[in-house]
């Protein structure tokens, strides 16, 4: 499946969130994942919204963004040198035995054990939606109890920007031309 | 000086030079209302809420300034919600100022409390939730500047009581902070480069003319690029205005009930400009065989319009007079004569028709009533409209040579619009009289509004185009469902003792011989007149594009009698 990551920075007042929720219901997109928190400013949030691309596309997605108030720039992150990641904690039955099993196969894939109970232990892992999916895959017939994750968040490399689609939606900042 | 949340509000509504409001009082808006005896403002109480958002819109439309509705907690901010979704299909500014639960009963299901911020997020440009008198200033500051700039649209506040009472310093501020809105002003050069290439390569050139341009106030520059490039304009029918109907490149109407000369030349045009409309399905008919051999230009002020139905080839992103104001000196003079060749060809086609569709049988269609209401008022008058078939003749046979003459439901279509926007109308232009053209079904939608005329003095002129019958979904029925009538027929009134029991005077015509007469009458009559003309039941409106059918594929009017020779 294709899928598109925007990112939108909004002002964080109250009720914004509802109003993203709303705009996607409301016209019919799609979201796989939405991911929601501060900024280093206490007064901006991020947001980033990952969708099936043959849902929706990007641009529709940003126009719309555009039209609520408070929403101050969209970026469009799909295929653009980004670093994206996802954190998930996953709880695994384990007998005492088993969790060396787990601990070596949670070390390869770089994630850590953070809690032990008598029959489970719960499993942290930050990366690619494609690295935790190999790990959830190799965990699973041990016996995944519960799975959360926070959904896709991303930056992009270097000093870039992500694309724009609609010149002239957005003011103020200063915009990327490639 | 400290003040109330409700002294302050009303000190933000002078600033904002309001001078009426339309409103119906109840608990949780008390203290706005005992603070209105303090201000210079003339409050309008309509009968049903919804009258007061039809009004404050209806006024919106007919003065370009933004309308103000009233309306307490619960029941009287849901009944607003028709008037304000109307507004927002149809872009109209308005604000909307609603009293809520004090802030510490939000939640908990108190009296009266209805999450109005809720059931309104998808309906209005933006709302507010003021729990704190500390807010108000900025928030009504920002409430104004967000419903008439950009694509205007309805804003609401919800107002606790608890911030009503409040006392606080009150100081109007000097600055918005909205970083986010920005709406765009001037399109990039080089997207004026590029649609100036397509101008210029273009042989059969279509300007669509929607509400942006009224909205705008773009009709000088929209005529002034349209002489110079010899290009036709059609109209959406929020757009009827945007160019004197009389005007040699006036195509008129386009879409669903547009005349065919005008959808033929959008169907056969290589370059359609679309100047502040979104391409409605009411106006493309099916979107896969719409203007195929047209290369397409946008100019519109909100970015999710662009590319939302019709793929265009140059989108201009900014406010369409600036925009327009930029392209005219950029573009060569032209003629295209063999295209106004063919459009005067097909015109002449159609005008052919309408003459020999004109059945002369003695007996009164609503054709007749709209035609004589036209010349009776010089085609200067503000027309508000229910929504229908009259509505539908109404565009048709008014012709409107002046913009923000029409004032109707196009997006929503919303039945009982009319007398309430007709009333709201008048109070921006109190010297002259507004007329309304009115369906029976949708005049009893809201023909409480009757008294609130008559209270007010206001000098509306009804005309209802009686047919006894819900028209619109009647011919739909007729045509598309095997004449299957179901719950179109409507019994009575008798109008005339309804208006007169408002203490409107009012009369009755049944025949084309009384229909001047009859408007005559509602001339010379000071204040509100009703006006009931009694006309063809069954009679359709055409052309018609049915639903999802080609723009081209017009089900015409049928001839009912042989040419003259
Ligand atoms: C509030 C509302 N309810 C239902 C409709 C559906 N509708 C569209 S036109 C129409 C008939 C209108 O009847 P009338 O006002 O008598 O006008 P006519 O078509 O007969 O001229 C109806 C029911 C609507 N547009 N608005
Ligand atoms: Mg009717």
């Amino acid at each position: 499946m294709q899928q598109q990551t925007v990112f939108a920075l909004m002002e964080n007042r109250p009720g914004v969130l509802n109003r993203i929720a709303s705009l996607f219901r409301r016209r019919n997109f799609n979201i796989e994942s939405l991911n929601v928190g501060h900024t280093d400013r206490s007064d901006i949030s991020r947001m980033t919204i990952v969708m099936d691309s043959e849902n929706v596309d990007a641009r529709t997605v940003e126009a719309n963004l555009y039209k609520l108030v408070n929403v101050i720039d969209v970026q469009d992150v799909t295929n653009q040198p980004a670093v994206m990641r996802d954190l998930v904690l996953i709880k695994v039955k384990a007998t005492p035995e088993q969790r060396t099993e787990i601990a070596n196969l949670a070390s390869i894939f770089r994630a850590s054990i953070v809690d032990v109970a008598p029959d489970s232990v719960i499993v942290e892992i930050t990366g690619t939606e494609d690295k935790i999916e190999g790990l959830v895959e190799l965990l699973r017939p041990l016996g995944i109890l519960e799975l959360v994750r926070t959904g896709r968040v991303v930056m992009m490399r270097g000093d870039h920007v992500g694309i724009r689609h609609t010149p002239g939606a957005n003011g103020g900042r200063v915009r990327s031309e490639e | 000086m400290k003040k109330t949340g409700a002294e302050i509000l009303w000190e933000c509504l002078l600033r904002e030079e309001v001078d009426t409001v339309f409103g119906y009082p109840g608990g949780a808006i008390m203290p706005v209302y005992d603070a209105m005896l303090k201000y210079p403002v003339h409050h309008v109480l309509p009968r049903h809420e919804q009258g007061a958002a039809h009004m404050a819109d209806g006024y919106a439309r007919a003065s370009g300034r933004v309308g103000v509705a009233l309306a307490t907690s619960g029941p009287g901010a849901t009944n607003l919600v028709t008037g304000i979704a109307t507004a927002m299909m149809d872009s109209s500014p308005i604000v909307c100022i609603t009293g809520q639960v004090p802030a510490h009963l939000i939640g908990g299901d108190a009296f009266q409390e209805v999450d109005v911020t809720g059931v309104t997020l998808p309906i209005t440009k933006h709302n507010y939730l003021v729990t704190s008198a500390s807010e108000v200033a900025q928030v009504v500051r920002e409430a104004f500047h967000i419903a008439r700039s950009g694509r205007p649209g309805p804003v609401l506040i919800d107002f606790c009581k608890n911030a009503q009472f409040e006392e606080t310093e009150f100081e109007y501020p000097d600055e918005i902070s909205l970083p986010g809105y920005q709406p765009p002003q001037h399109a990039p050069e080089k997207d004026l480069a590029e649609a100036v290439k397509l101008i210029e390569k273009a042989e059969r050139p279509v300007i669509l003319a929607g509400h942006g341009v009224l909205m705008s106030g773009a009709m000088k520059e929209l005529e002034i690029f349209a002489t110079k490039t010899q290009t036709p304009v059609a109209m959406t029918l929020l757009g009827l205005g945007a160019l004197p109907a009389s005007h040699p490149l006036s195509l008129g109407m386009m879409g669903m009930h547009g005349e065919a000369f005008c959808n033929n030349a959008i169907q056969n045009a290589d370059l359609l400009l679309a100047y502040g409309m979104r391409f409605d399905d009411r106006v493309t008919g099916k979107l896969r065989t719409y203007a195929p051999r047209a290369r397409k230009i946008h100019i519109e002020i909100d970015p999710s319009e662009v590319h939302k139905n019709v793929e265009v080839d140059v989108p201009l992103m900014g406010d369409l007079k600036t925009v327009l104001t930029d392209l005219i000196p950029l573009v060569e003079e032209s003629e295209h004569e063999d295209w106004k060749t063919q459009i005067a060809a097909w015109r002449q086609e159609t005008e052919e028709r309408s003459i020999m569709s004109q059945p002369v049988n003695g007996k009164l269609h609503a054709a007749h009533a709209v035609r004589a209401l036209w010349k009776a008022t010089g085609g200067d008058s503000i027309l508000a409209t229910g929504v229908g078939q009259h509505q539908m003749w109404a565009a048709q046979y008014y012709r409107f040579d002046k913009p923000y003459r029409l004032i109707t439901s196009g997006g929503t279509g919303t039945m009982g619009f009319g007398l309430p926007a007709a009333i709201g109308s008048w109070f921006a232009h109190q010297d002259k009289a507004v007329w309304l053209i009115d369906g029976d079904g949708s005049f009893q939608m809201s023909q409480a509004e009757l008294s609130t005329a008559v209270q007010e003095g206001a000098n509306i002129k009804v005309a209802i185009l009686n047919n006894s019958y819900l028209g619109m979904v009647r011919q739909w029925q007729e045509l598309f469902m095997d004449k299957r009538y179901a719950s179109t027929a409507l019994t009575g009134p008798d109008f005339v003792k309804i208006a007169e029991a408002h203490g409107v005077p009012a009369k009755r015509a049944t025949t084309p011989d009384e229909v001047s007469p009859t408007i005559k009458f509602a001339q010379e009559t000071p204040g509100p007149v009703v006006l009931e003309f009694v006309v063809e039941k069954e009679d359709n409106v055409y052309p018609l594009v049915p639903s999802g059918a080609d723009l081209d594929a017009m089900i015409r009017r049928p001839i009912t009698r042989e040419p003259a020779s």
